[in-house]
C-alpha cells in the first residue's frame, strides 16, 4: 500500500445513474494519463449519502468533498488538486467556506449524523474483501466463533437493546433466542432485503456499499441460533446490490469466512440469494418465506411465528438488512456501548432515506432520539425554495402524515406510534405547502391498493374503497358522510387485516384525517385545494385590473381557452380550461389567480 | 393425553385441548363466532377477517381490572393459551365485523334470487344474521365471463368472495391444481392458471370446490331442464337410477338429519316426477363386483393382467390418473363404474325385455357427484349400447330442487320399492358409497369365489373402513394373504402410487394386490354433488347411514343377488364374457394435464 492519496467516487445506484461510472473511469484515466497509478488510487465506494449533490468525489487523506462532479471535471481534479495541491473551489459544497471547510465535518448534512450501519459506505471499495477486513471486518465473527457460546451471542444482542429495523421494532436478541431454543436440526437465517417503500433505499445502499457486513452478521446469527443455511431475499430490481453480494459471497467463501468449517471453528454456514419479483407484500415475513419456498407471496397467520415454524416448517430468523448491519459493531464494541446510544426504549441509530421537499435529500444515519426538526432542518437543510414545512411522512405507505406541531418529537418506535405514525423501514418524505394532504394520502393508498396481495378482505376491498373516496374528495365531489365511511373502513382495515401491510395501509388516511381534517373539509365544502394540486378544484381567473393585455397567456394556453385583444384585459373560458396552469405560471404581472 | 388448557370465553370457563382454536373453544360453550372463509376441512386460511375477537388484558391504569385489548385476533387460526380471556361479541368487535362484511357485500352481486346457492349461501346467512339492510359503500362488481366449459361445473368468478377455499381444496385436499390464486390485490381471482378454461385445466370435475364454496361462485352445471324436457316428451321412455350415496344425503335438503336413509322416499318421488322405471345403481354395483371381482381373481391367480388391480369406478380418480399417473393405466380395472354398467343394460337388456325401442329410452342417473356428468361422454366406451348410455346425470342437489319444484312433500312420502329388474341390491352394492366399500364388497365376493365357501369368517372387513386417508391391510383368504390399500381424498393417493412405483423401481413384487381409490373425502357420501355443508361430522353420519343399509340387507354379497344371477343367465353369459366386455368394460388413455 504505497498510495499517497485516494480518490473515492460514489458507486451507488443513484450516482451511477448520474454518470457515476463514467466519472470513475474518467478519474482512473486522468490518474493514469498523468502517470500517478502508483501513488493515487481511485476507489469506487458505496453510497456517501449526500445524493442530492451527487455524484460525490472525496479525496483522502485531506478529506476534500467535491459535489455534483461530472466526468469532464476529472482531468481538472487530478491536475489541480492531486498534482498542484490546489482545491477545485467550484466543486466544493459550500463555495464561500472553501478555504476553511472542505471536508464532511464542515457540511451541515453530516454534522448530526452518527454512522454505525453506514460505517463503511462511501469509505471502502465494496468489491474488495480486504478493504472490509482492514476496517475490522469479520473480526466480530472471529470473536463470536472462538470466544462466545451461541447463548452468549443471543444475550449480548438482547442486552444491546437492538430492535428490528424492518419496521415493527421487535427486539432482535429475543427473536434469536426463540429460534435458538427450538430443538436442534435444520434452521434457517434469512435476510430481508426486499425493500419496497416508495423512495426508500437504505437497504440497497447498505448492500451496495458494504455487502460483507451483512454476510458477517448473518453468519453470526446462524451461529447463535444454530442455523447452517442462510438466504438473502433481495429484489431483482437491485442488480448492483445483487452483483456485489454475489462477489462478496464468492470472496468470503474463498477465504474460508463462509462455507464449511469457518476459520477452522467447526461451524459451517452458507448463504444463497433468492430474488423477489418486486411484490411489496413479500417484505412481510410470512409472505417472504412463502416466496422463497416458490409459492405465491401471501401472508399466513402468526403464530406460529417463523422463529418456531418458518421456512419449510423449520425455525427461521428473519432480519432486515439494517438490523444485521448493526450486529458486527454490537459484538465488537459491546452491548453496553451500543445501548447508550438512542432513547430509553430504542437504542442505536436509524438510517433514513430523506426525500421530498428538503434541500439536502439523501441517505442519513442519526442516533435514535434525534428530533424530526433536527433531521429536516439541520441535516436536511430545511425546505426547498424557502417554502413552509407542512408535513413529514415516516414509514412510507404504512406510515402516518405528521403535522408541524410534532416536529420536536424524538424519533423512536414509541414516540412515532403515539402520533399515529410508525418508524417503518426508514423512508422519510418531507412535504411543503404546495403538497395537498388528501392528494398525498391518495398517492399512498394508490400504492398499497396496487401492492395488496389480495388475500384478505379488509385490505383488498377496503383499500380500494378508501382510494375511491379520496378520488371523490380530490375531485370536489366528496361529502361529510364520506369522511365517516373512511374512518370506519380505516378502522376495520387496521384491526381486521391479517398482515402488517393491511393493518397499516390506512395509516396515511387515519393520520391525515386526524391532523388535517380542515383540509379535507375545505375540499368537500369549499371545493378548494389550498395547495393547488387537485386540478378539478382549481379555477383560473384573470384580474382585469392587473392584466396588461400582453397576450402571453393566450399564446401559452394549449386549448385556446383564453381570449382577448392586445393591451386589453384577457378572459378565460372556464368551460374550455383544462387547468394546466400554464397561464398562471407564465403571467408576468400576477394577474392570474388560482383558487 | 393432550395437555388441557383452561380459558374464559365471554366470562364462561372452558377447558380444551392444547392447540384448539378460539373458534372451536367457543363452540364448546355454545358461543357462535361468525366465519366466512373458515371451513373445518381446511387449515384456516384466515382471509376474510369476519371471525375477529379480542383478548382481555390486565389494565395498566387500574390494577386487577381486565380491559379489552384494541388488537383483534382471528378466532379461526389463533390457538388458545392458558388463562386467556376472550371477548367475542362486544359492540366494538361487531362494528368491525360489520364493516368488513359490508365491504365484502359491496363487491358481491346482489342477485340472490337467481343464485344457485339461494338459501344455502353462507354469505347470505351472514348478511341475514347481521341484519344488513343497505350497503354504505358503492358497489364494484366485476363482469368476468362465466366459465361453462365443462359438463360438470360452472365457474362464476363475479360471485367469488376470494375466501380461497376452492383453491386450497383443489390443491391441498385434492392435489389437482386446477384452481389457482391469480392476479394480485383487488384483481385477485380464483381461476385456472393462465386463465384457461376449466375444461383446458387439470380439473378432474370432482366438484369439491363447489361443495366447499360458501357462495355461488362455483357450482354444478344444472341439467334439470333437460330432464324436465325429456319427462314431458311423450316419445321418451324415461328411466332413472340412484347412486348409493344419494339416499343418505338427499334428506338434508329437506331438513332431515344427515345419514337418514331415504331410499324408498326417493324411489317414490322419482315415480311422481314421471319416471317410467326406477332402477338402483346399487344393483349395478353388484354387477361391477362380479366383473371387477372376477378380474381381480384372474390377475391375482396369475392368469393375466398386472397387479395391483386398481378400482376405476370413480371418474374423477380415473381422470386424475390419466393426467398425472398414466404409468398406472394397465393396473386399472377395465370394469366400468356402476352408473355406466346400468345405463347400457337399460338400453339393451331392459329394452329387449320390455320390448321398447332403445332409441326412445332416456336414462337419467342421480349421483352424489359432478364428475359423473363428465363420465357419460368421456369416451366411445360410454356409448356401448349403440346410443349414449346415460343421457343426463343429475347431482343430489339438482334432484332435491326438482322434487321441491314439483311440489312433492318428500319427507312424508310413503316409501316405495325400486323396479325389480335392476332395482334389487345387496349390502355389498350399497357400501360402494363410502371409502373402503368397493374393496369390502369385492373382498366378500372374491373370498367366496376363491375359496368356494359360502361366506368369509367375518363379513365386515373393518380394516378398510374409516376416515383414515390411506388404509392398508392384509386379508387372509384361507391362508393366502391379499394385500390391499384404500385411499380417499385425491391428495392422499400419490403416496400409495409412489409406494408401488418404488417397488417397480426396485424390481420387487408390488406391496399391494388391490387398491381402492375414491376422489372425495369419505368416498361418494362426501361427493362434490351432495348437499352443501359437508364436514367430517356430516360425513360420519352419512357413512353410518350406508352401513345401516348394509346391515339391514338380507343379502350382503354381490354374487348372491338373484337378479345378478338372472341377468348373467339371460343376457350376459358369465363375468368377463365377450358380451360383458362389450357392454361393461372400458379403456383408458393418457391425457394432457393442460389441454391448451
Amino acid at each position: 500500500m504505497g498510495y499517497k492519496q485516494y480518490i473515492l467516487t460514489c458507486g451507488g445506484t443513484a450516482c451511477d445513474s448520474n454518470r457515476g461510472i463514467e466519472l470513475f473511469n474518467a478519474l482512473k484515466k486522468a490518474v493514469s494519463d498523468n502517470g500517478l497509478e502508483d501513488s493515487v488510487q481511485v476507489v469506487r465506494t458505496g453510497c456517501l449519502g449526500f445524493c442530492e449533490k451527487g455524484p460525490i468525489v472525496k479525496i483522502l487523506p485531506e478529506d476534500t468533498f467535491y459535489v455534483e462532479v461530472k466526468p469532464e471535471d476529472a482531468e481538472e481534479i487530478v491536475k489541480e488538486h492531486i498534482i498542484k495541491g490546489r482545491t477545485v473551489d467550484r466543486l466544493l459544497y459550500d463555495k464561500s467556506q472553501s478555504k476553511v471547510h472542505v471536508g464532511v465535518e464542515g457540511i451541515d448534512f453530516y454534522q448530526k449524523q452518527f454512522r454505525i450501519v453506514l460505517r463503511n459506505c462511501g469509505v471502502i471499495d465494496p468489491d474488495r474483501i480486504d478493504e472490509y477486513i482492514a476496517r475490522d471486518g469479520y473480526k466480530a465473527l472471529e470473536k463470536v466463533l472462538f470466544e462466545m457460546t451461541p447463548q452468549d451471542v443471543v444475550d449480548e444482542i438482547t442486552k444491546s437493546g437492538l430492535r428490528g429495523r424492518g419496521g415493527a421494532g421487535f427486539p432482535t436478541g429475543v427473536k434469536w433466542g426463540f429460534a435458538a431454543k427450538q430443538p436442534a436440526g435444520q434452521k434457517y437465517m434469512v435476510c430481508n432485503a426486499d425493500e419496497g417503500d416508495p423512495g426508500a433505499y437504505m437497504d440497497r445502499s447498505t448492500l451496495e456499499g458494504d455487502p460483507h457486513s451483512i454476510l458477517e452478521a448473518m453468519t453470526i446469527a446462524g451461529y447463535a441460533i444454530g442455523a447452517s443455511k442462510g438466504f438473502i431475499y433481495i429484489r431483482a430490481e437491485y442488480p448492483l446490490a445483487i452483483k456485489r453480494l454475489q462477489n462478496a459471497i464468492a470472496q468470503s467463501t474463498e477465504l474460508g469466512l463462509l462455507g464449511e468449517d469457518i476459520l477452522g471453528s467447526g461451524f459451517s454456514f452458507t448463504i444463497e440469494l433468492r430474488f423477489g419479483a418486486g411484490a411489496f407484500v413479500c417484505g412481510e415475513e410470512t409472505a417472504l418465506l412463502a416466496s422463497i419456498e416458490g409459492k405465491r407471496g401471501m401472508p399466513t397467520p402468526r403464530p406460529p411465528f417463523p422463529a418456531v415454524k418458518g421456512l419449510w416448517g423449520r425455525p427461521t430468523v428473519i432480519n432486515n438488512v439494517e438490523t444485521l448491519a448493526n450486529i458486527p459493531v454490537v459484538i465488537l464494541k459491546g452491548a453496553d456501548w451500543f445501548n447508550k446510544i438512542g432513547t430509553a426504549t430504542t437504542k442505536g441509530t436509524k438510517v433514513f432515506a430523506l426525500t421530498g421537499k428538503v434541500n439536502n435529500s439523501g441517505l442519513i444515519e442519526v442516533p435514535m432520539g434525534t428530533t424530526l426538526r433536527e433531521i429536516i432542518f439541520d441535516v436536511g437543510g430545511g425546505i426547498k425554495g424557502g417554502k413552509k414545512f407542512k408535513a413529514a411522512q415516516t414509514g412510507g405507505p404504512s406510515g402516518g402524515i405528521i403535522p408541524p406541531q410534532f416536529l420536536d418529537t424524538p424519533i423512536d418506535y414509541e414516540s412515532l406510534g403515539k402520533i399515529g405514525s410508525i418508524m417503518g423501514s426508514g423512508g422519510l418524505i418531507v412535504m411543503d405547502e404546495t403538497d395537498c394532504i388528501p392528494d398525498i394520502a391518495k398517492f399512498y393508498l394508490d400504492f398499497t391498493v396496487d401492492e395488496s396481495c389480495g388475500k384478505c378482505a379488509p385490505c383488498r376491498i377496503g383499500g380500494r374503497k378508501l382510494l375511491n373516496y379520496l378520488d371523490k374528495i380530490c375531485s370536489g365531489d366528496g361529502t361529510e358522510e364520506d369522511l365517516q365511511r373512511m374512518l370506519d373502513i380505516s378502522d376495520a382495515m387496521a384491526r381486521a387485516s391479517l398482515c402488517g401491510l393491511g393493518q397499516t395501509a390506512s395509516n396515511p388516511v387515519r393520520s391525515s384525517l386526524r391532523y388535517f381534517l380542515d383540509e379535507y373539509k375545505e375540499h368537500i365544502h369549499d371545493h378548494k385545494c389550498r395547495a393547488g394540486k387537485c386540478k378539478k378544484l382549481l379555477n383560473f381567473t384573470i384580474d382585469p385590473e392587473k392584466c396588461k393585455g400582453c397576450t402571453l397567456c393566450a399564446r401559452k394556453c394549449p386549448v385556446g381557452a383564453i381570449t382577448g385583444t392586445v393591451k386589453q384585459p384577457h378572459v378565460i373560458d372556464t368551460a374550455k380550461c383544462i387547468k394546466c396552469g400554464q397561464c398562471y405560471d407564465n403571467c408576468k404581472f400576477g394577474a392570474i389567480s388560482r383558487g | 393425553m393432550a395437555n388441557m388448557i383452561q380459558l374464559e370465553i365471554n366470562g364462561i370457563p372452558v377447558e380444551v385441548e392444547e392447540g384448539t382454536s378460539i373458534l372451536n373453544a367457543a363452540k364448546k360453550v355454545h358461543v357462535k363466532i361468525p366465519t366466512l372463509c373458515y371451513h373445518p376441512d381446511l387449515t384456516p386460511w384466515a382471509s376474510c377477517g369476519i371471525c375477529v375477537v379480542r383478548q382481555l388484558v390486565p389494565s395498566r391504569t387500574e390494577p386487577g381490572k381486565w380491559v379489552p385489548s384494541p388488537k383483534l385476533l382471528r378466532a379461526c387460526c389463533t390457538a388458545v393459551t392458558p388463562g386467556m380471556k376472550i371477548s367475542t361479541h362486544d359492540a366494538d368487535i361487531v362494528k368491525v365485523r360489520r364493516t368488513v362484511l359490508e365491504l365484502i357485500l359491496a363487491n358481491h352481486p346482489n342477485d340472490c334470487l337467481q343464485c344457485p346457492r339461494n338459501g344455502s349461501c353462507e354469505l347470505q346467512r351472514l348478511a341475514g344474521d347481521f341484519g344488513i339492510r343497505d350497503i354504505p359503500f358503492p358497489a364494484e362488481i366485476p363482469s368476468i365471463p362465466v366459465d361453462k366449459s365443462t359438463p360438470s361445473l360452472v365457474l362464476n368468478q363475479n360471485k367469488c368472495v376470494k375466501c380461497g377455499r376452492c383453491a386450497i381444496v383443489c390443491q391441498q385436499m385434492q392435489n389437482v391444481w386446477a384452481l389457482e390464486f391469480i392476479g394480485r390485490g383487488e384483481k385477485t381471482r380464483m381461476a385456472p392458471a393462465a386463465d384457461c378454461t376449466l375444461e383446458e385445466s387439470p380439473c378432474i370435475k370432482c366438484g369439491q370446490c363447489s361443495a366447499h364454496c360458501p357462495v355461488g361462485a362455483i357450482y354444478e352445471n344444472d341439467e334439470t331442464a333437460k330432464v324436465w324436457d325429456a319427462l314431458r316428451d311423450p316419445e321418451k321412455h324415461c328411466v332413472v337410477q340412484i347412486a348409493p350415496a344419494v339416499r343418505v344425503a338427499i334428506g338434508e335438503a329437506f331438513g332431515k338429519e344427515p345419514g337418514t336413509l331415504m331410499t324408498g322416499e326417493t324411489y317414490a318421488a322419482l315415480r311422481r316426477l314421471g319416471f317410467k322405471a326406477v332402477f338402483d345403481t346399487n344393483f349395478s354395483a353388484d354387477l361391477t363386483i362380479m366383473e371387477e371381482g372376477s378380474e381381480f381373481i384372474k390377475r391375482f391367480t396369475g392368469k393375466g393382467g398386472e397387479l395391483p388391480l386398481i378400482t376405476s369406478c370413480c371418474p374423477a380418480w380415473t381422470e386424475w390418473m390419466e393426467e398425472y399417473a398414466p404409468d398406472f393405466i394397465n393396473n386399472f380395472s377395465t370394469a366400468k363404474s356402476p352408473q355406466q354398467m346400468l345405463s347400457p343394460m337399460a338400453k339393451t337388456y331392459y329394452a329387449q325385455k320390455q320390448g321398447i325401442d332403445p332409441s326412445k329410452i332416456f336414462v337419467v342417473s342421480i349421483m352424489p357427484c359432478t364428475a359423473k356428468k363428465y363420465e357419460i361422454s368421456r369416451s366411445e366406451n360410454m356409448s356401448s349400447s349403440g346410443y349414449q348410455d346415460t343421457d343426463v346425470v343429475l347431482t343430489t342437489r339438482e334432484l332435491a330442487r326438482m322434487i321441491k319444484s314439483a311440489g312433492i312433500d318428500f319427507v312424508s312420502l310413503e316409501p316405495e320399492a325400486a323396479d325389480s329388474l335392476m332395482g334389487e341390491y345387496t349390502g355389498a352394492g350399497t357400501i360402494f358409497g363410502v371409502t373402503g366399500g368397493v374393496m369390502e364388497a369385492a373382498l366378500r365376493t372374491a373370498y367366496c369365489l376363491i375359496t368356494k365357501k359360502d361366506q368369509p369368517p367375518s363379513i365386515d372387513f373393518m380394516d378398510v373402513r374409516g376416515m383414515q386417508g390411506v388404509k392398508e391391510a392384509t386379508i387372509d383368504i384361507d391362508g393366502t394373504p391379499v394385500k390391499i390399500a384404500v385411499a380417499h381424498q385425491m391428495g392422499n393417493v400419490k403416496q400409495v402410487l409412489d409406494a408401488v412405483r418404488e417397488d417397480r423401481k426396485n424390481g420387487v413384487k408390488p406391496r399391494y394386490d388391490f387398491i381402492e381409490v375414491m376422489a372425495c373425502r369419505g368416498g361418494c357420501i362426501g361427493g362434490g354433488g351432495q348437499p352443501t355443508g359437508a364436514t367430517d361430522e356430516v360425513r360420519a353420519l352419512r357413512t353410518k347411514g350406508i352401513y345401516t343399509d348394509d346391515e339391514r340387507s338380507v343379502l350382503r354379497m354381490s354374487h348372491l343377488n338373484p337378479m345378478i344371477t338372472k341377468i348373467y343367465e339371460e343376457f350376459l353369459g358369465a363375468p368377463l364374457s365377450e358380451k360383458a366386455h362389450e357392454l361393461l368394460h372400458n379403456h383408458y388413455r393418457q391425457t394432457k394435464v393442460y389441454s391448451k
